[in-house]
């Protein structure tokens, strides 16, 4: 276990101001040492985000980390124990219509109706916001096109794919123009095509100057959509950069090589550099960023000095890696480590 | 616009949701509605002799009693209409809550209560629907009530308030219940209570144990003040104690429907 060596990010902050209020345009969202438990379970246990208006925030931790939790609070639907959130300028405790009147959320599971139809369900939401009817229809006709909704508008939702409620989902959570935007792992249980699709409609939605908070337990799609990413784990932020910045502190890819015996592995060690090597399996890790010309690298010194290997894999960082880096242990480890934890110290970003 | 405006506005559209909903699957109206008429049917049509004989030969306290057995059954049977049509708003409640749109509704600037509003005024116009239908199969098979206009009205009068009490109650036990399918449980046996009531043979004919819950249970009441309105036959003091029934379970009801929407509910 690595963890108090653990790197943290390293601030290249191109913006010079310091502290905790920043000249500029205000945030979109701040929260400040904001805190939950249910019942003797601590789940957010002091978090400080600060999200610039008119961008991508991703909120990235494995299950149970608490992502949900913080979305619910920033969205009022519940409160914290202690700390403080504003949203769109408006405290979440103290104005929760003024923070409701600037968001729109779309949760972890639809939030759709599955009696109405996909138009019928747009409408609904432009009643709610009060639209009035003209400029209700208009909207709905609107985001059913956009969302490529058009052809199974009349069809009741019952009947929809995954993909095409978790795209109504998203319409309606857009019917009320809101400021701020809450996506709750949006593409989660989405099969990869739908997944991208979403991740595209999701970029465009930030071209239209919205921000946007998003959580995810995928690396590469807060890789893909955020401009800032905070990594959450057990109730604390223990690392927040941009995704380039929380890739570098990944000891990275590599690849694995598995030989037939021990003396292959002692022949590629003289002319590998091994990362890790296990003598009981026979394998070795070499570091590699993925590219093509490293991979070929190896083979061709592998080839040159007649050691066969009998298996070749290439690794990429994932989610699984960044924990490691971050917190010394991956994130399917079950066992909590309150010394781990308390030991780690957080990095906040004040820009 | 005002906020009571807005809680207008909100409710409205709610209500038009929940009748659409109604509309789209009818399955629950005709259940509602199916219910009642099976039970006319049966009870009239097979039963309906003997138990109409028995009623007029055994029971004293059906001396005035001589019309056929129908005239008795049919204000019971109206009361199953309203408590079946009330408990159908359960599982409508419940299925919003599992379905995650209630939070998508309390993260909206919307008015709170809108969508209690919206399930209560539908299910009391569906049951009234559904109680209307049941009335007019009674009539068509053979139940002539004698009342004049005016019993009429407090008749209607007693089935909305009792409608009304019913569903704020359905409303709080979908909020608590985990699944739409156990929703649906505890609303079942109010909506066969009347069974262990005066509906469909007089309290005094069960034996003792049953006969005492029989007497003192919140439909037997509410079944002799309408009986007596519609049909003549006495009333004494049940509609008040009819009246005193309804306005408990809807206190009840709405309070404790209230109470747990209010705190919330989240998966």
């Amino acid at each position: 276990m690595a963890h108090q060596s653990a790197r943290q990010p390293a601030r290249e902050s191109a913006s010079p101001q310091a502290g905790i209020v920043e000249p500029g345009p205000a945030p979109a969202l701040v929260t400040r040492a904001l805190r939950k438990s249910f019942g003797e379970k601590p789940v957010l246990d002091g978090i400080d985000l600060s999200v610039a208006a008119g961008t991508v925030f991703a909120l990235l931790g494995p299950n149970g980390a608490g992502k949900t939790t913080t979305v619910h609070i920033l969205s009022t639907l519940i409160a914290a124990d202690a700390g403080r959130a504003q949203v769109a300028g408006h405290d979440v405790a103290a104005e929760p219509d003024a923070v409701r009147a600037a968001i729109g959320v779309t949760g972890q599971f639809s939030a759709v109706d599955n009696l109405l139809t996909g138009r019928e369900n747009l409408i609904l939401m432009a009643d709610l916001h009060r639209l009035g009817k003209v400029e209700g229809r208009r909207r709905a006709e609107q985001l059913l096109r956009r969302f490529e909704l058009a052809d199974a508008a009349d069809q009741r939702v019952m009947a929809y794919s995954g993909g095409m409620r978790r795209r109504l989902d998203l319409a309606m959570t857009l019917v009320g123009e809101p400021r701020v935007i809450f996506l709750d792992e949006p593409t989660t249980g989405l099969d990869p095509r739908s997944r991208r699709e979403l991740w595209a409609l999701i970029r465009r939605l930030v071209a239209g100057g919205v921000t946007v908070f998003l959580t995810t337990q995928y690396l590469e799609e807060a890789d893909r959509l955020a401009d800032h990413v905070a990594v959450l784990d057990r109730g604390r932020i223990v690392a927040q950069g941009s995704p380039a910045e929380l890739k570098r502190l990944v000891p990275g890819g590599h690849i694995r090589l598995r030989f037939a015996d021990a003396r292959s592995l002692d022949l590629a060690a003289g002319f590998l550099e091994f990362s890790a090597r296990d003598d009981e399996s026979f394998t070795a890790q070499v570091p590699s960023d993925g590219a093509v010309s490293a991979l070929r690298k190896v083979l061709d010194r592998l080839d040159a000095a007649g050691v066969e290997a009998e298996e070749l894999s290439v690794h990429l960082p994932d989610l699984d890696d960044v924990f490691l880096a971050l917190t010394g242990r991956g994130h399917e480890a079950s066992a909590p480590d309150e010394q781990n934890r308390t030991a780690q110290p957080e990095r906040k970003t004040t820009s | 616009m005002s906020s009571l405006t807005y809680a207008v506005a909100d409710s409205a559209t709610m209500l038009r949701r929940t009748l659409r909903h109604v509309l789209r699957y009818p399955a629950m109206l005709a259940a509602s509605l199916g219910v009642p008429v099976i039970l006319l049917l049966l009870f009239v049509g097979i039963l309906g002799r003997t138990l109409g004989a028995g009623l007029n030969d055994g029971h004293a306290a059906g001396a005035t009693h001589t019309g056929g057995y129908i005239d008795y059954v049919a204000p019971g049977i109206i009361l199953m209409a309203v408590s079946s049509g009330c408990m159908a708003t359960s599982v409508a409640v419940c299925v919003d809550l599992t379905e995650g749109i209630i939070n998508r509704f309390r993260t909206m600037a919307i008015s709170r209560a809108a969508l209690l509003t919206g399930h209560v005024l539908a299910s009391v116009i569906q049951t009234s629907v559904a109680t209307a239908l049941v009335i007019g199969v009674a009539v068509a098979m053979g139940w002539r009530p004698t009342g004049g206009p005016l019993a009429w009205l407090a008749a209607i009068g007693l089935l909305e308030l009792l409608s009304f009490a019913l569903t704020w109650l359905a409303v709080a036990i979908g909020l608590v219940s985990k699944t739409p399918e156990s929703s649906s449980n505890t609303p079942m046996l109010i909506q066969f209570l009347p069974f262990l009531g005066s509906a469909f043979v007089p309290a005094a004919s069960m034996p003792a144990g049953v006969r005492w819950f029989a007497e003192y249970q919140p439909f037997t009441p509410v079944n002799e003040t309408l009986r007596g309105l519609l049909t003549g036959t006495a009333i004494g003091d049940n509609a008040w104690i009819a009246l005193a029934w309804c306005l408990g379970i809807l206190a009840l009801g709405y309070w404790w429907a209230r109470t747990v929407f209010r705190r919330g509910r989240l998966r």
